[in-house]
């Protein structure tokens, strides 16, 4: 009767195998240095135009809509305020997050999945390797490091948008005002709440990004299949995620 | 492990059941191979062929049943005992399994350099990659990365690979697979050749007839280098048939000629097209 829920269950339980097993390695030996290295620049590296671009125009678009909305008010003089609030806080992490998963989730199920089509996995395993140990907790640990370095990066992009636009562009607030209005803003829950989001949506997309990869079946159309499945599945996991990251740091 | 003992059991599957959800991909399959035995395996594609290797490697875990390598139970075995089985077998994966983000002489040295059981000292890599590849006659292409070379060509670095750790037992799942009918010769006659000149117990997965009939009938002479009639010498080749999972047949060359079963009969003589 529930037959149609078997394989949903079945996946979440090998899921939570491999992020265990995953997580179970980062302690044991051997480590592969030179895997996490390369990550580290895929991930880190790779993605660091892309942020740097979209982080400096979400920053501006915020303080353009924004403007309107605190001249009626007649209070424009806290718009460095608002942008450093909703960067830092939730468009940051979450933007920043949906970049890379739209960019690494699906390069890390690509390659894990060919892999896995052409027995490259079955080989490693058979050839003494854990293939775990070699590819999953690797791109965990870069992913783990570089996206909460890459949220950074792309907040302060946002703040240099926002200030460009808010200051130089509409003269809303003098350059002191501004700034020291953002910096006034942030407490340190903020910057907490700034600094988890991206952690944990960094465990989310490298797992899932792996797990999918690992399952591929069905040859080369398989691949397509993990590399799409990978984005989509990530992707909802950090909108729904950060909701609940964020209710609970407004009810503490 | 038993030094060599002309009868020991290298491998043996014990009522093996494999399931993929509702596909059932092994049936209560049994069977054994000794050292200087070879092993034909033949069936349509889907009768379960890949998940026989696999599953003899321990790489997929049974079901129901138990497989038995050198002796020991791989279901009760820890992952680096498992290695250790391991490192005396040789495979050749169907899909070629070749790291493709390596050159081909780190796809050869691979097993050497991580299989711990081994203790391969690091100054021997190299020459022993070197000798892997000039068996399969690919001594020049060490800096060429995998996707740089022909399917014939990939296939026999995957066989440089499989022997080059000198195991004693070498499966090969569907080696002539996809590849025209000369390159095919030349695939299995390096099998044959790797068999004859190391003594190696072989397993083999294959939909054509012609390579069975092959591993039954010639044998490699070194002094001549070339493959010859074995003059109908009992070569200890065993013939079976798979069929959605099932061992459908079990026995020898004349026994599979002679077979009254129109599925199995078909693996018994050239395919006419
Ligand atoms: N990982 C898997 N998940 C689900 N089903 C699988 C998996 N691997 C194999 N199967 C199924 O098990 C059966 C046997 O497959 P197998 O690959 O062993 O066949 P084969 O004899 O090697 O075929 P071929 O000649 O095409 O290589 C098939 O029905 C296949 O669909
Ligand atoms: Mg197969």
């Amino acid at each position: 009767m529930f037959d149609f829920l078997k394989g949903p269950i079945l996946s979440i339980q090998t899921f939570f195998l491999l992020s265990g097993r995953a997580m179970v390695n980062i302690f044991r030996s051997p480590h592969y240095a030179d895997d996490i290295s390369l990550q580290m620049d895929i991930i880190g590296v790779g993605s660091l135009p892309l942020i740097l671009l979209t982080g400096l125009f979400t920053g501006a678009v915020i303080t353009l809509q924004m403007s309107r909305a605190l001249n009626t008010y007649g209070a424009s003089g806290q718009v460095g305020n608002i942008v450093a609030i909703t960067l830092v806080r939730e468009l940051g992490p979450v933007l920043t997050a949906l970049l890379v998963a739209g960019r690494n989730a699906s390069g890390i199920a690509s390659e894990i999945g060919s892999m896995k089509v052409t027995e490259q996995i079955d080989a490693m395993r058979a050839l003494g390797t854990d293939p775990v140990q070699k590819l999953v907790t690797p791109r965990l640990l870069a992913m783990a490091t570089m996206l909460p370095v890459l949220t950074i990066i792309s907040d302060f992009m946002g703040l240099v948008g926002g200030y460009v636009v808010g200051s130089v562009l509409l003269n809303l607030t003098t350059p002191t005002q501004f700034w020291s209005s953002a910096y006034q803003a942030l407490e340190y829950r903020d910057i907490a709440q700034g600094l988890i989001k991206p952690f944990v949506f960094a465990l989310v997309i490298a797992l899932v990004g792996c797990h999918a990869g690992m399952n591929t079946t069905g040859g080369t159309q398989g691949v397509g299949r993990a590399t799409t499945q990978a984005v989509v599945v990530s992707s909802v996991w950090v909108i729904v995620l950060t909701f609940f990251i964020s209710k609970f740091f407004v009810d503490f | 492990m038993s030094e060599r003992n002309g009868t020991e059991t290298l491998l043996r599957l014990d009522h093996v059941t494999v399931r993929f959800g509702e596909t059932v991909a092994l049936d209560d399959v049994s069977l054994s191979l000794r050292r200087g035995e070879t092993c034909v395996i033949q069936g349509a594609a889907g009768s379960g062929k890949t998940t026989l290797m696999k599953t003899a490697l321990g790489l997929i875990k049974p079901d129901e049943g138990h497989v038995y390598l050198f002796g020991v139970d791989t279901l009760t075995a820890r992952e680096t005992e498992l290695n250790e089985l391991r490192s005396h077998m040789g495979i050749l994966f169907q899909e070629g399994g070749l790291f493709d983000s390596m050159t081909i002489e780190e796809n050869v040295g691979y097993p050497l350099v991580n299989m711990k059981s081994l203790k391969c000292p690091p100054g021997e890599v190299l020459a022993r990659v070197q000798q892997a590849l000039d068996f399969v006659e690919l001594g020049h292409t060490l800096e060429k990365v995998p996707s740089e070379l022909s399917g014939g060509m990939r296939r026999r670095v995957g066989i440089a690979r499989a022997v080059v750790t000198r195991p004693s037992l070498l499966l090969y799942d569907s080696p002539t697979a996809g590849l025209d009918p000369i390159t095919a010769n030349t695939i299995m006659a390096l099998i044959a050749k790797e068999r004859d000149t190391r003594g190696t117990a072989t397993a083999l997965a294959t939909h054509r007839y012609q390579d069975g009939f092959l591993l039954a009938n010639y044998r490699y002479n070194a002094h001549t280098e070339r493959l010859e009639d074995a003059g109908g010498k009992n070569l200890h080749t065993m013939f079976i048939v798979l069929g959605e999972g099932r061992i459908v047949f079990e026995g020898t060359q004349q026994e599979l000629e002679t077979s009254p079963d129109p599925y199995v009969s078909k693996f018994a003589k050239p395919l006419k097209e």
